[in-house]
């Protein structure tokens, strides 16, 4: 059986779960400067924000295509406020300081949503079981749930939506403008702290998006789920070029190509037994990003920064 | 003959009344070390990962203290337990282990849970001279050395455990795999870490002596969450069984992505994976899914019927089912240890900590009692004399014991 097709689908699927979460990073990133590595934990409090919506609000029963909006809706509430809360308590007032110092509060930030969720919220402690769309589909040799369907509608829609919002928008222009250069912007009369606002929040609502897939796909959530999956986004931001929208979807997708294919073949190739499979993943995927920035630094659609720095 | 019995009778009812006199009154006196107040260290995750198993090691020591200080099982000693939360990480354990061992009312202690957590904690208990039991390590390495195939040494003469090693739950594995689930090819995943994957290495040594086949193997990182590319060569693999080595928190995400991948043969796996949460993470995939525990099933031990009750009773939470009669009967051997050193000791409670807590170590090593779980003593490795083992399988949505046995390593 050839399983090319299939891994291809696996690793597309992960990488478009890394993409949604990478906008976050690379829109806050474009538009202060700032490496928000609360995000990952923004990713989960929406995996939460949606899990009480269907445990704790919605009547026991209901259809899945009524509720998987509610939780939408739900886990987008929560991650968009935190986000916003985030900027508006934890970054805003750093702004202008040197630049490791937002950097700590993200990583403590971070650390803090953590033991929040931990300790407050009921059975977090260990896994919590997530409602799963499980039903399989078999499309030509491939396998795939209804879950991973909705992981990629749900991808295509939020960037289709972003792209025309960006580039359309009175707001979006202003997004782009504030990026370019906040200063200059500011003179030109746009209100750059709404603008950095905007941007957190929609990097909330990307992030609650995924955690959403994330849950209908895995069946479960936890509070440690945002830190791998916040880092590998982060790194998919790089690998794309951070600032740049696009690149954060294309950076997404090609790590997780990258890493199911590695798993999946490296340990075939006669002699590379031992450095193949899932457990070396992980490895691959940053040997890619080096490479990737040794021979291109600014990304795969980054340009170049030069004259920022 | 006559007044010689009413005399006995009448002394040992006046040595009575005294021995309860001061049970109630010597606390605050000290006079004759009633009252003594002494520490029991206790290990295991209890949050995160691995911390349904690891509560259950909680609170089974927690009903063992209780019993003691009910039945007054060590004379003018009270017990307490001092509770450390080692997340299954390494280095949490081993300054757990110095926090205990820093502690100057401490006697002993039990735990850990994982078999790499023991490894940092050895040396700590050894230094001070503590005694260690755990009652769920498995790698054989812990007590026989790193050589333990070929040249068996015991590495810390404090460290025990009531739990069997790998050596004969990865062969018991293998046993019940190719004999009764006549499953032949069989491919095996582990965690990398101490036990999971001492344990999937014995799995396949044993699979492949008795003439099965291992078609593939693979290895997974601790915290993966997606599994897709190792679903896909499970599948393509023509395999009949999943032998995975490690725990339940990745173990119940890979049987669930690949069951939902319609790949449909049985996860089999050791004691880390015996634990309600495996089922309640992977829901009806977990459904045919087998391990291996230590021991039997405590629910069929006529002894552990009462612990069971008080855990229930309790409403404390995490598993007893896995390790809780185990960490009682851990802790029972540590009290009873003390007991011996008391008694030693004329009935005192010796005042150098370090002469008791040395008295414990040989106390520990000479235990020989009914336990919870069977009987408890322990060979010159340190390792407990019982070696049975149980394969349980999901039920409808529950661990079902299906066979219980030990493994024959011939």
């Amino acid at each position: 059986m050839n399983t090319l097709p299939q891994q291809l689908a696996n690793g597309l699927l992960l990488g478009s779960m890394y993409g949604l979460i990478a906008i976050g990073y690379t829109m806050v990133y474009g538009i202060v400067q700032l490496i928000n590595f609360a995000h990952g934990e923004i990713f989960m409090t929406g995996a939460f924000g949606a899990l009480t919506v269907y445990f704790y609000i919605l009547p026991d029963g209901t259809t899945m295509a009524l509720a998987i909006p509610l939780m939408l809706i739900g886990g987008a509430l929560v991650a968009i406020l935190i986000a916003v809360g985030a900027e508006r308590f934890a970054y805003r007032p750093l702004r202008g300081a040197p630049r490791l110092a937002p950097l700590i509060t993200a990583i403590g930030l971070s650390l803090a949503l953590q033991e929040v969720v931990r300790n407050f919220y009921p059975g977090a402690d260990r896994t919590r079981a997530f409602p799963g769309l499980d039903t399989t589909r078999d499309i030509g040799s491939v396998t795939i749930k209804d879950a991973d369907i909705f992981l990629v509608v749900a991808a295509v829609v939020c960037m289709a939506t972003l792209a025309f919002f960006v580039r359309k928008s009175r707001t979006g222009r202003a997004m782009q403008a504030t990026a370019q250069d906040p200063d200059t912007a500011q003179l030109m009369g746009i209100d750059t702290n709404r603008i950095i606002v905007i941007a957190f929040a929609i990097g909330g609502f990307f992030a609650a998006v995924a955690a959403v897939a994330y849950g209908l796909k895995y069946g479960n959530v936890d509070y440690r789920m945002g830190f791998l999956m916040g880092l590998k986004a982060f790194t998919a931001a790089v690998l794309g070029g951070i600032g740049n929208i696009y690149g954060a979807m294309l950076g997404g997708l090609v790590l997780g190509v990258a890493e199911t294919l590695a798993s999946a073949y490296i340990d075939g190739i006669p002699g590379m037994q031992q450095l193949g499979g899932q457990g070396w993943s992980d490895v691959w995927a940053f040997v890619l990003l080096i490479l990737v920035l040794l021979l291109r630094p600014q990304g795969l659609l980054g340009e170049r920064v030069a004259d920022r720095a | 003959m006559v007044i010689l019995s009413s005399v006995l009778a009448t002394g040992a009812l006046t040595l009575t009344a005294c021995g309860s006199r001061d049970d109630n009154g010597g606390g605050d006196s000290g006079d004759n070390g009633g009252g003594t107040t002494l520490t029991i260290g206790v290990d295991a995750p209890y949050t995160g990962e691995n911390s349904t198993t690891g509560l259950g090691i909680r609170y089974g020591a927690q009903i063992a203290v209780d019993d003691a200080n009910k039945n007054k099982l060590v004379p003018g000693v009270t017990f307490k337990i001092k509770a450390l939360d080692d997340k299954a990480q390494p280095a949490t354990g081993q300054s757990n282990a110095t926090a205990i061992t820093g502690d100057k009312t401490a006697v002993g202690a039990v735990g850990p849970l994982n078999s790499g957590v023991a490894q940092t904690m050895q040396q700590v208990f050894a230094s001070a001279n503590m005694v260690q039991i755990s009652p769920a390590n498995t790698n054989p390495q812990l007590t026989q050395g790193k050589n333990w195939q070929t040249a068996k040494e015991r590495p810390y003469k404090t460290y025990f455990r009531t739990a069997t090693t790998d050596e004969l739950q990865g062969s018991f594995a293998a046993g019940y795999a190719f004999n009764d689930l006549k499953k032949k090819k069989v491919f095996v995943v582990d965690d990398k870490q101490t036990y999971g994957a001492g344990l999937a290495k014995i799995f396949s040594d044993q699979f492949k002596k008795l003439g099965g086949q291992v078609v593939q193997t693979d290895h997974v990182n601790t915290g993966t969450k997606d599994f897709g590319s190792l679903v896909t060569k499970i599948k393509n693999s023509g395999a009949d069984l999943l032998y995975y080595g490690g725990q339940y928190d990745e173990s119940s995400l890979l049987t669930k992505q690949m069951k939902d991948a319609n790949v449909k043969i049985p996860l089999f796996g050791g004691d880390g994976m015996y634990a309600s949460t495996y089922i309640s993470a992977a829901g009806a995939s977990a459904e045919g899914d087998l391990v291996t525990a230590i021991g039997v099933p405590a629910d069929t031990l006529p002894a552990a019927k009462d612990f069971i009750a008080t855990y229930k009773s309790k409403g404390y939470k995490g598993d007893y089912g896995a390790y809780g009669a185990y960490a009682y009967d851990a802790t029972t051997a540590i009290i009873k240890a003390v007991k011996a050193a008391v008694d030693a000791n004329d009935g005192k409670v010796p005042s150098d900590i370090n002469a008791l807590r040395s008295s414990v170590v040989d106390g520990v090593q000479k235990s020989d009692f009914e336990g919870l779980t069977g009987k408890v003593s322990f060979d010159q490795y340190g390792d407990t004399t019982n070696k049975q083992l149980t394969v349980y399988q999901v039920e409808k949505g529950k661990w079902k014991a299906v066979d219980t046995g030990t493994a024959d390593l011939g």
